[in-house]
């Protein structure tokens, strides 16, 4: 009973869109601190793995405990920064107010932001280096300032836990760099770290961990155990095909026989 | 014939003041009316408009017109409540086929949008022109709700105005941070643990509400103009939620105001059209007259620019002929600048008068009238350092171009032609440092250096030697 919770488990996940299974029987067990990758192909259930975990895309079947807890009141603990395209840039907010989004799961409803939530909106700002943008509409930034904006905005969440859908997508290597080290820099104080990652060139440099996803759990351990030839050749290569294509002929099976009821 | 317009004008001094002074009752509770529906409406038209949703707004205020009706035919009179009812379950009813249609089929957001709005509106009509045919006492009027009239409004319906504007501006006040950051980022808003969906309704109610208690004064066609009109105005006054909300609300009102002092005055005009056409007209104005943002100012900046890179270039045509002798003489012809610019000479000598008036140089004007282009200029001190910037900036970018980012040398002078006019000194003295302060471009001419600048001539010796 003494064992400490873990940050994330998974147990027996599986997703579908329109019917057709994009998750199949994920199982995790994810350990406290640490950088952890989550890398496979186009269309492997990466984003779709962090949005159920987030409750964003309900589930077909088996549980997601986040520290512990099922449902909604365990959010609370998780930092999450969304993939850039699922946002409307041209929404009339400013840096700040997106920054100060991350404040409201500690505000909670009804009541206002505060002048603490406030600085700590601020400090986080300040940390991505974005402070001199804070009264900027958000449409108005490059792709990496918009980035480090939502960065700061999981870091005003002050969460144990972040999940991330690909940070690193159409920015800089100057703020590639920058997000890396504050990334490092979170590690260190015991945070724990689940990144969705599509750049196999620096995957090895980045994670401690991997996790290796193709609409199945491929594998998940330390770096030096996963990234390894076989492993990915198994999630992006041709074993997998016959699944995929069961899995799209059933989706259509099941598509006609819907229509001819 | 006279006294007839007399007539007329007194009579419009006299609505004027019974209109304006609240006097009158019946005006009281008109302008009461248009107030809270402007507000109201702008308030929920900020929210519709910025989630863009504006053909929402327009779907929701049609798709309520089978209710009225239902609701009239209920209470066989022009009863609020029973209309307000019928309204509202006819409104939900549409939205609620909205969304199954968007997730049981293939229909897009936007075609669910105009089939239940063409669909509900079109019951609406047959309903109400079956109830018009109808033997009972009270229908007429139930045309109102389509094209709307201020007159007649009842404590009732002032009453139904304020309840459904007060609801609005309280519920967005204490959820305005739900509402914004639904808005902005669904996903985020589902992360941290908000309805989202449930919100989203919740909104749409408030917006049924905000339709419906308007229907009467703009009519149905028009409700949407009350919804998207101040929203869109004000989202080009300013970029932040809070001040976009406040702004809606008030062009709403003033709007609302407005259009119906109209409708005062001449009584035969419908107040729905009036109010969206007073609107639309503080959105043109709007458009064209915002100091930063409208047409009109962002028009004239530009010209100044261009006015700024003509001038420009009539400086850079200037040093080119002193140039071309020599830096033997210090005045140039208007004929020769003119060939160099390749403008017609009464345009010359517009950009003569102009670089005058700038103080930038000095005309010498000739005797003989007919000869405008034997006219001579020289330049001022403030003309010869403007002159030599603009040379500067050209030859040092094309060398630039050429020896660092290895352009071909005859690639090279188009875009010089722009980049002169908008580089900054500290991007020059970066290009010298780099370049280590050349004195020829890769045309071989002379850079002018600071020193040139600074003395207001170039040295004899250097002139002497120039290709």
């Amino acid at each position: 009973m003494s064992k400490t919770l873990l940050p994330l488990e998974v147990h027996d996940l599986t997703v579908s869109y329109n019917r057709k299974p994009v998750l199949y029987g994920i199982d995790l067990e994810i350990e406290e601190g640490g950088l952890i990758g989550i890398i496979g192909p186009n269309g492997a259930g990466k984003s779709t793995l962090i949005k159920t975990i987030m409750g964003i895309v309900p589930a077909n079947g088996g549980w997601v405990k986040i520290f512990g807890q099922k449902g909604k009141n365990s959010y609370r603990r998780v930092g999450y920064v969304p993939q850039r395209e699922s946002v409307d840039w041209d929404f009339p907010v400013s840096v700040l107010d997106v920054v100060l989004m991350g404040r409201y799961g500690h505000a909670g409803w009804l009541k206002r932001i505060s002048k603490k939530d406030r600085i700590i909106a601020h400090e986080c700002l300040e940390k991505v280096n974005m402070s001199l943008f804070a009264d900027r509409q958000i449409g108005k930034l490059s792709g990496g300032q918009q980035q480090r904006v939502f960065l700061a905005r999981a870091l005003a969440q002050e969460s144990d836990l972040y999940l991330m859908d690909e940070p690193f997508a159409g920015v800089d290597a100057v703020t590639e760099n920058a997000i890396i080290e504050l990334l490092r820099e979170l590690k260190q104080k015991g945070k724990t770290l689940i990144i969705v990652h599509h750049d196999l060139s620096n995957a090895k440099e980045y994670f401690d961990q991997i996790i290796l996803l193709n609409m199945r759990l491929i594998a998940y351990g330390d770096v030096d155990k996963t990234f390894n030839k076989d492993l990915l050749q198994k999630t992006y290569g041709g074993r997998l095909t016959v699944f995929t294509e069961i899995a799209d002929q059933s989706a259509k099976n099941e598509h006609v026989e819907h229509e001819s009821k | 014939m006279e006294a007839a317009q007399v007539n007329d004008e007194v009579n419009l001094i006299s609505k004027t003041y019974r209109f304006f002074s609240f006097a009158d009752y019946s005006v009281q509770v008109v302008v009461l009316g248009v107030i809270f529906m402007g507000m109201g409406c702008g308030l929920m038209g900020g929210f519709v408009v910025t989630r863009k949703l504006s053909l929402f707004g327009d779907t929701l205020s049609h798709a309520v017109l089978p209710g009225v009706a239902v609701g009239f035919l209920w209470s066989q009179s022009k009863n609020s409540i029973s209309i307000i009812v019928g309204a509202m379950i006819a409104g939900f009813l549409g939205v609620f086929l909205i969304s199954l249609l968007k997730k049981t089929t293939k229909v897009s957001l936007d075609s669910a949008l105009g089939l239940v709005l063409s669909g509900f509106y079109a019951l609406g009509i047959c309903l109400l022109t079956r109830i018009q045919k109808m033997e009972f006492g009270n229908q007429s009027g139930i045309d109102r709700y389509l094209f709307g009239q201020i007159t007649g409004l009842s404590n009732q319906d002032v009453w139904a105005m304020g309840i459904s504007c007060i609801l609005i501006v309280l519920i967005t006040t204490i959820f305005y941070k739900e509402l914004l950051v639904t808005g902005f980022d669904q996903g985020f808003a589902r992360s941290i643990g908000l309805p989202v969906d449930l919100i989203q309704y919740f909104l749409w109610m408030l917006l049924a509400f905000s339709v419906i208690t308007s229907l009467q004064v703009v009519g149905v066609l028009l409700v949407s103009a009350l919804l998207i009109i101040p929203a869109a105005t004000a989202s080009i006054i300013t970029q932040k939620m809070r001040s976009l909300l406040l702004w809606s609300a008030l062009l709403g009102m003033v709007a609302g105001v407005i259009g119906s002092y109209l409708s005062f005055l001449g009584s035969q005009l419908p107040t729905g059209p009036l109010i969206a056409l007073t609107s639309t007209l503080l959105f043109i104005l709007v458009l064209f007259l915002h100091p930063e943002n409208g047409l009109l100012f962002k028009g004239l900046r530009l010209r100044g620019k261009e006015r700024k890179i003509a001038l420009e270039n009539t400086l850079k045509a200037v040093y080119q002929e002193l140039e071309w002798n020599k830096f033997s003489r210090d005045t140039v012809r208007l004929g020769n600048l003119a060939k160099r610019r390749r403008i017609s000479m009464p345009e010359m000598y517009q950009e003569a008068i102009h670089l005058v008036n700038k103080d930038f140089a000095f005309l010498l004007p000739v005797k003989d009238k007919t000869l405008p282009s034997e006219n001579t200029l020289s330049l001022s001190p403030t003309g010869w350092s403007e002159a030599c910037r603009i040379v500067r900036n050209h030859r040092l970018w094309e060398l630039y171009l050429t020896n660092e980012v290895q352009y071909a040398a005859d690639h090279v002078h188009e875009d010089a032609e722009k980049i002169e006019h908008v580089l900054g000194d500290e991007t020059v003295r970066k290009i010298e440092r780099i370049l280590s302060n050349p004195r020829t471009d890769p045309h071989g001419k002379l850079i002018p250096s600071q020193q040139d600048i600074e003395q207001g001539y170039i040295d004899k010796m250097i002139a002497k030697n120039l290709p």
